[in-house]
């Protein structure tokens, strides 16, 4: 062993990367759901989108710039009518495709066509292990629509899908329901953090797990290493032994966002102007903002830890996620809303920022009810 | 020396034909490489450029030995040894 130390792969990678391992692409901000905690707020298509050349240019990069895979969401994608054309054009270029959906266009003939394509997975999404859970927060008949498009995607052969739930206070009480779905339909259940971005900043303080809960999950995650997270609940690894993956925000250093009209965010859960680092569009493209922006170049700083220099998990849970301190009126170099060890509750109830001050996303596209008269 | 010697109780065929398994890509980076394998989709971190190179140099070598002596400091050959074998259950590389 050579004597020098080396840095840690945790380290390097706060440096950053000449690409990113984990890019998601919400391809429209169109959705025929309105879930109540939308990272994008999405609702309606914004005409701005990228149009299916712009749309293949990026992929043409992301193919250069070797991202052998790409996480596309939205909105709903298929409701694109270009999606296939994308999903082969990028399979063709050598980038492998994830996409969520709520599986509502979900037919048993695209299901069909998912299954004879490679290098596609595919996620649906639930948020409740019945009906009624699920529904309070994705509309009436999502949870049966959901499971309509798991049944199709197994009768066509697709093979190991994924089902993608969000935890909240309701669902947390779920966890084996959960896997009992995945396992009648020979599914991988991927779990992920309620963040308070989008459409999720109302309704966060309502949703978001208990302490004990946070509790419960770790656990529950410890006893099953092979349940996919998307590295999401490192702020849980304060708790004790680390759970599986980097355990660190990856914002602007591994993961970024490109959103449907082309603007690159830090990642999928801070699309505000403030992480904003450029757009597909900018001379040099996709592979220019990664490299080149400046917010980006900002986080792969060394970070302050701030109010938790002093606590000794640090180490263990980097602080946890920016964009739920963000959204949350909470300083960005202080403990995480959640932190398990409860140092930011007092902050938190204390955030002097009146609630219709706090940052909200500046970018919505929620559909409006009632409907009311043309848009300008 | 010989390949046994230099193996030094890794389990891996020094002796043997190597290569990168065709599904797999690398992407340089600055701490090494990242592979990328298409069948099994999983990612694995190269830790080292070194490791890279070697990785690379398996396919124009008659053995692991071969590309290893071609590339390492005699006192380094157990630990990269070490390395490609760590490489083989995540099929990144595979015997010709």
């Amino acid at each position: 062993m050579s004597a020098k130390p080396v840095p840690s792969l945790k380290d390097r990678f706060s440096l950053g990367l000449q690409a990113p391992i984990c890019l998601t692409w919400e391809l429209t901000y169109a959705c025929n759901l309105s879930c109540v905690h939308c990272l994008s707020s999405s609702g309606r298509r914004d005409p701005d989108e990228l149009s299916t050349a712009e749309a293949k240019a990026v992929i043409d990069e992301m193919a250069a710039m070797q991202i052998f895979y790409v996480n596309i969401g939205g909105g709903e994608p298929l409701l694109r009518p270009d999606f296939f054309e994308l999903v082969d054009h990028a399979v063709a270029s050598g980038v492998g495709v994830k996409f969520s959906t709520n599986g509502s266009r979900l037919t048993p003939e695209r299901a069909e066509r998912l299954a004879a394509t490679d290098y596609v997975d595919v996620q649906i999404s639930i948020d409740g292990a019945d009906a009624v859970t699920n529904d309070a927060v994705r509309g009436e008949g999502s949870f049966d629509t959901a499971i309509g498009a798991m049944e199709n995607l197994a009768a066509a052969g697709f093979g190991e899908f994924k089902i993608s739930v969000v935890m909240t206070r309701h669902n947390i009480p779920q966890l084996d329901q959960f896997q009992a779905i995945a396992d009648r339909f020979g599914a991988q259940l991927r779990l992920t953090r309620l963040r308070p971005s989008g459409r999720g900043a109302d309704t966060w303080h309502e949703l978001h797990p208990t302490a004990e809960q946070q509790r419960e999950l770790y656990q529950w995650l410890l006893a099953r290493p092979n349940t996919l997270t998307g590295d999401s609940f490192f702020h849980l690894s304060a708790l004790g032994d680390p759970l599986e993956g980097l355990n660190l925000c990856g914002a602007g250093r591994v993961v970024c966002l490109i959103d449907p009209v082309g603007d690159v965010y830090a990642c999928p859960f801070v699309i505000h102007d403030e992480f904003k680092a450029g757009n597909v569009r900018d001379d040099g493209g996709f592979s220019r903002v990664w490299l080149d922006s400046e917010v980006f170049a900002a986080l792969r700083e060394p970070q302050s830890a701030g109010a938790c220099t002093s606590c000794g998990s640090y180490d263990a849970c980097q602080g946890g996620c920016m964009a739920a301190k963000f959204f949350t009126g909470l300083p960005l170099d202080g403990p995480d809303p959640e932190c398990v060890l409860g140092h930011a509750d007092e902050a938190l109830a204390s955030v002097k920022v009146p609630v219709l001050l706090r940052p909200t996303t500046t970018v919505d596209h929620s559909a409006r009810r009632p409907v009311s008269l043309s848009r300008r | 020396m010989t390949a046994p010697a230099i193996a030094g109780g890794v389990d891996f065929d020094l002796e043997a034909a190597w290569g990168l398994n065709a599904q797999v890509a690398l992407r340089d980076e600055e701490f090494g490489a990242l592979a990328y394998h298409y069948g099994t989709r999983r990612l694995v971190f190269l830790k080292s450029r070194l490791l890279v190179d070697l990785v690379r140099a398996l396919d124009d070598h008659d053995s692991a030995a071969a590309a290893l002596v071609s590339l390492v400091e005699p006192s380094e050959f157990h630990r990269y040894a070490a390395a490609l074998a760590t490489l083989v259950p995540s099929e990144i590389i595979h015997e010709r």
